[in-house]
C-alpha cells in the first residue's frame, strides 16, 4: 500500500479523530479498531487516484461505521454481539468537537489503573493508529504477547466503568500528567534505540512527537504540554551525532554538533521561550530550558553552565527525584568544581531508588575523572558497567574504564 | 508530583527478565510421583495469566544435563565432550523470559514458580541493544 505521503499524514492525524466517534457510538473494541484500520487502508488507495473527499473525516466515519455494523451482522450469527463490543452510553444530543474525541481516547488509553506497559501499548494502537504487529516488533515481543497487553488493558478499563468522556476537571491535570508521561516513555524508548536491529523502533520518538504536538493544538495554554514537545524536539535533535555508525554512544560534550538538527533546535528554542514567558512553570518546561542552553552553545566549553545548575535548583525544588539530583551533580561540578558534585552525590548513596543504579556510579566516576582521582574512576567506571542493563552503555563505559588504565 | 517523582529504571517503558529454575537432582529424586505431577500443575497456573496479561514472551523447560554435550573451540579446532559443562546436582532445568514493567513485579512473577518452593528462581535482566548518551 502507497499513500502520498499528504494523504498518510492526513490519515494519521484523522485516526484517532475517527476512532473515537466509533467509540462514541459503540463502544470500544477490536471491531471498532478493525473498522477504522480497514477504512484508512480504503482512504489510503483511493484517495490518491480519486482525490480526497471534501469531508474527510466524514468519509471515513461513514465507511468505518459501516464496516463496522457489516462485521457485527455477520459475527451475530455466530456468537452473541455483547461478546464482542460493549455499549457504552451512546451520546447523541451532544454535539462534541473532533479534538475533544481525539483528547478523550488518549485520556482512556492512558487510564491511571493500567501498567506503563499497558498505556503505552494502546495508545500506540488507538491514538496512533499503528498496528499489533507494528508495536510488538518496536517492543520487540512477539506478536501474540502484545495483543494480550492490549486486549487485557481494554477489559482493564471496561472493568473501572470508565465511560467515553473527558475526566472531570477536578482529575484533569491528574490524568493529563499520566498522559504526558506515557508520551515521554514511547519518546524514550524511540530515544535510547540504536542502529541495527532496532532500527524500527526509532519510530516510536518521532510517532511520541507527532502525538504530543497533537495534544499541543488541542491544549494550546497547558505550559506542560509545550515543555514536552519542547523537550522532545531538542533532544531528538541530537539523534544524528549521539551515536556513531558502529553503535557507540557519543556523550553530549563530544557530539559533532554540525549534525544537530537546526531545525528542530529554533522550533523546540522558539516553542519553550514562549511558553517560559506566559505559562505556570513546571518540570517539562524547565528540562526543555535546560536541553535550549545546552543546544545554543557554539560548543561544549561555551555552555552557560551557571545558567544550567539556575535551572536545576529549581526543578529538584519542583519535582525532587534522584535523576534530577544526578544531573544536578553535574552541573554544579562545572560551575563549583568536581568536589561540589560529588558531595551533592554521596547524597544519594542510601537512596534505594537509586543507590544500585549504574548512572550513580557512571556520574561519579565521570566526576572523579574531572578530579584527577584516576583510579577511583576507573572502579566507578566499572562498577557502572558491570550494573548496566544496555549493551551499548557498557561498551561505553567498559571502554572509559580501559582508557583510565593505560 | 507523585508522578514525576517515580524514577524511571532505565527509561524503558518494559523489561525483559529471564526467571532461570534451578532444581537439584536429590530434591528431585526424594519427590513422589504426586508431587511431581504437583509441580507440572504450578507451571500451568503460572504460565496462564502470564500469557493473558501480555507479559510471556517465552518459556522451555530442558532435558536433563546427561544429555547435554559441550563445545569448546581451541586454536580453531572443536572439542565435543558429553556431558554438561559443570557438573552439579544444581542445574538449570527451564526458563521463562518475561517483558514485565519493573524489577519487582519480575520477582513477583518468580515468586509464583512452584519451583520456587523446592529450589530457587534466579531473575536476570535482559539485556538490550539501546542506550543514553551518558
Amino acid at each position: 500500500v502507497t499513500a502520498s505521503a499528504g494523504t498518510e499524514d492526513l490519515l494519521r492525524e484523522l485516526a484517532p479523530q475517527v476512532l473515537g466517534a466509533l467509540v462514541r457510538r459503540y463502544g470500544h473494541s477490536d471491531a471498532c479498531e478493525d473498522a477504522v484500520q480497514e477504512a484508512l487502508l480504503a482512504a489510503s488507495q483511493q484517495w490518491p487516484q480519486d482525490g480526497t473527499p471534501d469531508h474527510p473525516r466524514g468519509w471515513l466515519i461513514t465507511v468505518a461505521s459501516r464496516r463496522l455494523t457489516d462485521q457485527l451482522r455477520s459475527e451475530e450469527a455466530r456468537r452473541r454481539r455483547e461478546e464482542t463490543v460493549y455499549n457504552l452510553e451512546p451520546d447523541h444530543d451532544a454535539e462534541v468537537p473532533e479534538a475533544d474525541d481525539t483528547l478523550t481516547l488518549l485520556f482512556m488509553c492512558c487510564h491511571p489503573e493500567l501498567s506503563p506497559p499497558s498505556q503505552v501499548a494502546l495508545t500506540l494502537r488507538a491514538v496512533g493508529g499503528l498496528t499489533t504487529a507494528q508495536i510488538a516488533k518496536a517492543f520487540l515481543v512477539p506478536e501474540a504477547t502484545m495483543a494480550q497487553r492490549i486486549s487485557r488493558a481494554k477489559q482493564r478499563i471496561k472493568a473501572t466503568g470508565a465511560t467515553f468522556q473527558l475526566p472531570p476537571d477536578a482529575e484533569r491535570s491528574d490524568r493529563l500528567r499520566v498522559v504526558l508521561q506515557v508520551l515521554y516513555l514511547i519518546f524514550n524508548e524511540g530515544y535510547t534505540a540504536t542502529s541495527g536491529p532496532d532500527l524500527q523502533r526509532v519510530e516510536l520518538a518521532t510517532e511520541a512527537i507527532r502525538l504530543t504536538r497533537m495534544m499541543h493544538r488541542l491544549l494550546p495554554h497547558d505550559g506542560e504540554v509545550a515543555g514536552l514537545l519542547a523537550l522532545m524536539l531538542l533532544t531528538d535533535s541530537r539523534r544524528a551525532a549521539r551515536t556513531r555508525a558502529d553503535g557507540t554512544l557519543v556523550p553530549l560534550a563530544d557530539q559533532d554538533r554540525d549534525l544537530w538538527d537546526r531545525a528542530a533546535i529554533a522550533e523546540g528554542v522558539e516553542l519553550i521561550t514562549e511558553t517560559l514567558a506566559r505559562s505556570t512553570i513546571g518540570p517539562y518546561q524547565l528540562q526543555a530550558a535546560i536541553a535550549a542552553i545546552h543546544s545554543e552553545a557554539p560548543s561544549a566549553d561555551e555552555t552557560d553552565w551557571p545558567q544550567i545548575l539556575a535551572l536545576y535548583r529549581v526543578l529538584e525544588r519542583l519535582a525532587p527525584n534522584p535523576m534530577v539530583t544526578l544531573n544536578h551533580a553535574v552541573a554544579l561540578a562545572m560551575v563549583e568544581g568536581p568536589q561540589a558534585g560529588l558531595d551533592l552525590l554521596a547524597t544519594l548513596d542510601d537512596d534505594s531508588r537509586v543507590a544500585r543504579h549504574h548512572r550513580l556510579d557512571a556520574v561519579r566516576a565521570h566526576l572523579q575523572e574531572m578530579a584527577g582521582d584516576v583510579a577511583a574512576a576507573r572502579t566507578s567506571y566499572r562498577a557502572a558497567a558491570r550494573r548496566t542493563t544496555s549493551l551499548p552503555e557498557q561498551r561505553y563505559l567498559e571502554a572509559k574504564a580501559a582508557r583510565l588504565s593505560g | 508530583m507523585s508522578s514525576h517523582t517515580r524514577v524511571p529504571a532505565g527509561q524503558e517503558t518494559a523489561m525483559k527478565y529471564l526467571l532461570m529454575i534451578t532444581v537439584n537432582s536429590d530434591t528431585l529424586a526424594a519427590m513422589s510421583a504426586d508431587e511431581l505431577r504437583a509441580v507440572d500443575a504450578g507451571h500451568e497456573a503460572f504460565a496462564g495469566p502470564l500469557r493473558e496479561s501480555g507479559e510471556l514472551v517465552g518459556f522451555a523447560a530442558l532435558a536433563d544435563p546427561s544429555n547435554s554435550t559441550t563445545v569448546a573451540v581451541r586454536d580453531g579446532v572443536p572439542a565435543v565432550t558429553d556431558g554438561p559443562y559443570a557438573e552439579s546436582t544444581e542445574f538449570l532445568a527451564g526458563f521463562y523470559v518475561v517483558d514485565c514493567e519493573s524489577a519487582e513485579r519480575a520477582g513477583e512473577l518468580a515468586a509464583l514458580i512452584p519451583d520456587a518452593r523446592l529450589t530457587a528462581v534466579e531473575v536476570r535482566p535482559v539485556m538490550v541493544e539501546s542506550g543514553l548518551e551518558m
